[in-house]
């Protein structure tokens, strides 16, 4: 399948599951075990998704300038930065780490 | 004219503050290799920011569009709960709930239950709701075609942004102890398994495994 379909699918996934909290009894998911498992794969996904895009390549794992990146988004995040200065303070620590002649 | 109530204000200021930073959200999409129309489909009907950035994430570094699909759907499961916490707050009137569903993010629910009365709530969740839609889509545009006009990713540190992109995802929700754990053995999982598996499944493995943990480490804290 090319990768429209799979947007496709994705946002149709989306909706659906968005939905469905509205739709079925309440009784089905109003469980204290599917609230803490909605809310541990969020924590559990986003942790992830954050080391794979810091040390990530294909199959591989590589140090280089993104280690700064994550090191200067915590620290702003730290100082209750706003997320997209956060954002910005990535890209620039990773932008004057490879200026500085690091991979 | 309308007149501005705290929750209205509250809405529009988050929706300010968050609908910009669909910005971020374009110029990594374009950047791990989407064209600025699946960009902006993206934007206009997953409309869940967090589960946009994990699709992208896993096709950017090479992930398949099934590992994609499936890392951004069990993203969204938190939505579903959500729905159902605002239904039992706000009764929602039938012919809106498809419109409702749609608008169902962290940000319209966060700005829903942090007021106490009825119709507060319902102005809330729809000024956050339709404010943020608004405005994020409109930066994910201005994003996707800045991203497409920088071209190599790597150029300008828009790597290090998609990391900083996720942490910052991440960060609101470490309040405590437990969160952090979870956290620190997810990224192990994910770095233990790298290696070992095809692109884009690290990330299933590592949420699965400690999804699984979490919920049944606080069963257990809850029968004692």
């Amino acid at each position: 399948m090319n990768l429209w379909s799979w947007i496709l699918l994705a946002v149709a996934a989306a909706y659906v599951i968005k939905l469905s909290g509205y739709l079925l009894p309440r009784k089905l998911l109003d469980r204290p075990v599917v609230i803490r498992l909605a809310m541990g794969l969020t924590v559990g996904l986003l942790a992830s998704l954050t080391i794979l895009n810091t040390v990530g390549k294909g199959q591989a794992i590589v140090l280089d300038s993104r280690l700064l990146a994550l090191g200067a988004a915590a620290i702003a995040l730290w100082l209750k930065a706003p997320y997209l200065v956060v954002v910005l303070v990535g890209a620039i620590a990773a932008g004057l780490g490879r200026l500085a002649g690091l991979p | 004219m309308a007149r501005f109530t705290p929750a209205t204000r509250m809405g529009l200021s988050i929706a300010a503050a968050v609908g910009v930073y669909g910005v971020s959200f374009g110029a990594l999409s374009t950047g791990s290799g989407l064209s600025v129309l699946q960009t902006c489909a993206l934007s206009l009907l997953m409309f869940t920011g967090g589960s946009q950035f994990a699709f992208i994430g896993v096709i950017g570094g090479g992930g398949t569009g099934a590992a994609a699909w499936a890392a951004a759907t069990l993203l969204g499961v938190r939505n579903g709960v959500y729905a159902m916490s605002l239904k039992t707050l706000i009764e929602p009137p039938g012919p809106l709930v498809p419109l409702m569903a749609h608008l169902t993010i962290d940000e319209s629910i966060a700005t829903a239950t942090a007021q106490t009365d009825h119709d507060e709530r319902v102005r809330g969740f729809w000024t956050a709701g339709i404010g943020i839609y608004v405005l994020w889509n409109a930066s994910t545009l201005v994003g996707a075609l800045a991203g497409d006009a920088i071209g190599d990713p790597r150029r300008w540190g828009l790597d290090g942004a998609a990391v900083a992109a996720f942490l910052g995802l991440l960060w609101p929700r470490l309040t405590g102890r437990d969160p952090v754990a979870l956290a620190v053995v997810s990224a192990l999982v994910t770095v233990i398994v790298l290696p070992v598996v095809p692109p884009g499944i690290p990330v299933l493995v590592a949420a699965g495994a400690t999804a699984l943990w979490w919920a049944w480490q606080q069963r257990r804290t809850a029968a004692r």
